[in-house]
Order: C-alpha cells, then structure tokens, then sequence
C-alpha cells in the first residue's frame, strides 16, 4: 500500500475512534448513575455489536474490502464502533461488582453482556445481509 | 475541555489498537482472533491499575474512558465470536467469548491489584 494510504487509514480510525469515545462517554453519563448495574456499558456494547455486525455484513456483500468500502470500514467500523464499545470498562465494572460482594449481579452483567452482544451481532449480520440484498 | 481531551486519546487509544492489530494478526494462526484477545486483556489490565492506584476523575476519564475505553473493543469480539458461529465452528466462539471475558476480568483484578499495593 502507498504510504499515502496508510496515512489515511490510520486518520480515519482515529477520528472515527474520537467520535466513537465521546459518543459512548455521553451514554454512559447519561445512563450510568443511579444504577448499580451498568447499564450505560451494556447499552453501547449490544447496540455496538448489532451495528458492527449488520455493517460488515452489509460491506462484505457490496465487495472487496478496497477504496471506499475500506474507508467506510475503518472510519465507521474499526473507528467509530471499536471506540464507541468498550471491553476494559466492562471488565472492571464486573470485577469491581464481584469484588464488593455483589457477586450475582457481577456475573449477570459480565456474562449478560457477553451473550447479547453475541446475539446483538447475529442479529445485525442476519438484518445487514437482508439489507443488502 | 475534558471532554475534548477524552475524545482526542479515545481517538489514539482506536489508532493504537488499529496499529497493533495490523501487526499481530499475520503474525498469529488465524484459528481465533489473537489479537482482539490480546488489546482486550491488555486495556483491562490497564484500567484495572488506574482504578486501583486511584487515579483522579479527570484522568481516569481521559486515560481510562478515552484510551483504554478507543483501544478495547466489545463490537469486534461480539462480531467474531458471531462469524465463528456462524461458521458453525461452535467450541471455538463458545472459548473465545468464555476466555476473552474470564482473563479480561482476571487481568483487571490483578491491576487493580498491582495498583493498591503500588
């Protein structure tokens, strides 16, 4: 790749990650406080997963993964929505509710996650592939 | 003005991870996603030692919710653990997801130990 275009890929991840980040900081302001169980995290992280799943599916089914296709995917998929979603505060929010002795809902919320945002993604694949079409 | 800075290191915590990825993943058997393993585990590890060395709110927002928050991905582990199973290659996305959320969990209490003791 010419350098010129590792430049730019690199540019889109990170003014995608940017917005991503401050998207999800706002969520989680606005959904986090007053609940012992995170729900700001879990919002971001399932609606995250369906997007990134219905978006690939969706770019995957258009062609290759070159010119603007690559862009969108870097901008809006390795930037936007690998910054938006987090796995580092899911894991110490669940650690932190495990180790204060809420051990219920720390499992709940870490295993929880983990399996909607599986099925948040297979969703997204099934609806990006209809989309597609 | 925090929230500009959070947004500027979410944005170099999303390149690092970009950087890294595009290192490791030839580097790797592609039988699992590695590398989404590797960013994870390392970014909770590291949040864990923010929260245990007690960091101050402006920073932990702009390290720990900007950074780490840009370099971790949960999108990127729910979609690969999808395109297993969708692969059929069920045991393989049940481990990624059981490992990926086990050690992240195990590597952000061991930060935040490191951290307290620090």
């Amino acid at each position: 790749m010419r350098p010129t275009g590792r430049i730019t890929d690199v540019a889109l991840v990170v003014v995608g990650g940017a917005t991503g980040s401050l998207t999800r900081y706002g969520v989680s302001e606005w959904l986090n406080p007053g609940h012992r169980f995170p729900v700001g995290t879990f919002a971001v992280n399932v609606t995250g997963s369906f997007v990134l799943g219905a978006l690939l599916a969706v770019l995957v089914l258009r062609g290759d993964d070159t010119g603007r296709r690559h862009q969108v995917r870097l901008l809006l998929g390795t930037g936007f929505l690998g910054g938006y979603t987090t796995y580092s505060s899911l894991a110490v929010e669940a650690e932190t509710l495990l180790r204060s002795d809420h051990v219920a809902l720390g499992l709940a919320y870490a295993v929880g996650s983990v399996v909607a945002g599986l099925l948040a993604a297979l969703a997204g694949v099934a609806v990006g592939r209809r989309a597609a079409r | 003005m925090t929230p500009l800075l959070l947004a500027i290191a979410g944005g170099l915590g999303a390149g690092a991870r970009y950087g890294l990825d595009l290192w490791v993943r030839p580097r790797v058997s592609t039988l699992l996603p590695w590398s989404t393993l590797l960013i994870n585990v390392t970014g909770s590890f590291a949040l864990g030692l923010l929260v245990g060395l007690g960091t101050s709110d402006t920073w932990h927002t702009i390290l720990g919710t900007g950074f780490l928050g840009g370099y971790t991905t949960f999108s990127t582990a729910s979609v690969e653990t999808a395109h297993l199973a969708i692969d059929r290659r069920d045991a393989a996305a049940a481990a990624n997801a059981l490992v990926m959320l086990t050690v992240s969990v195990a590597a952000a209490a061991g930060g935040y130990l490191l951290g307290r003791s620090g």
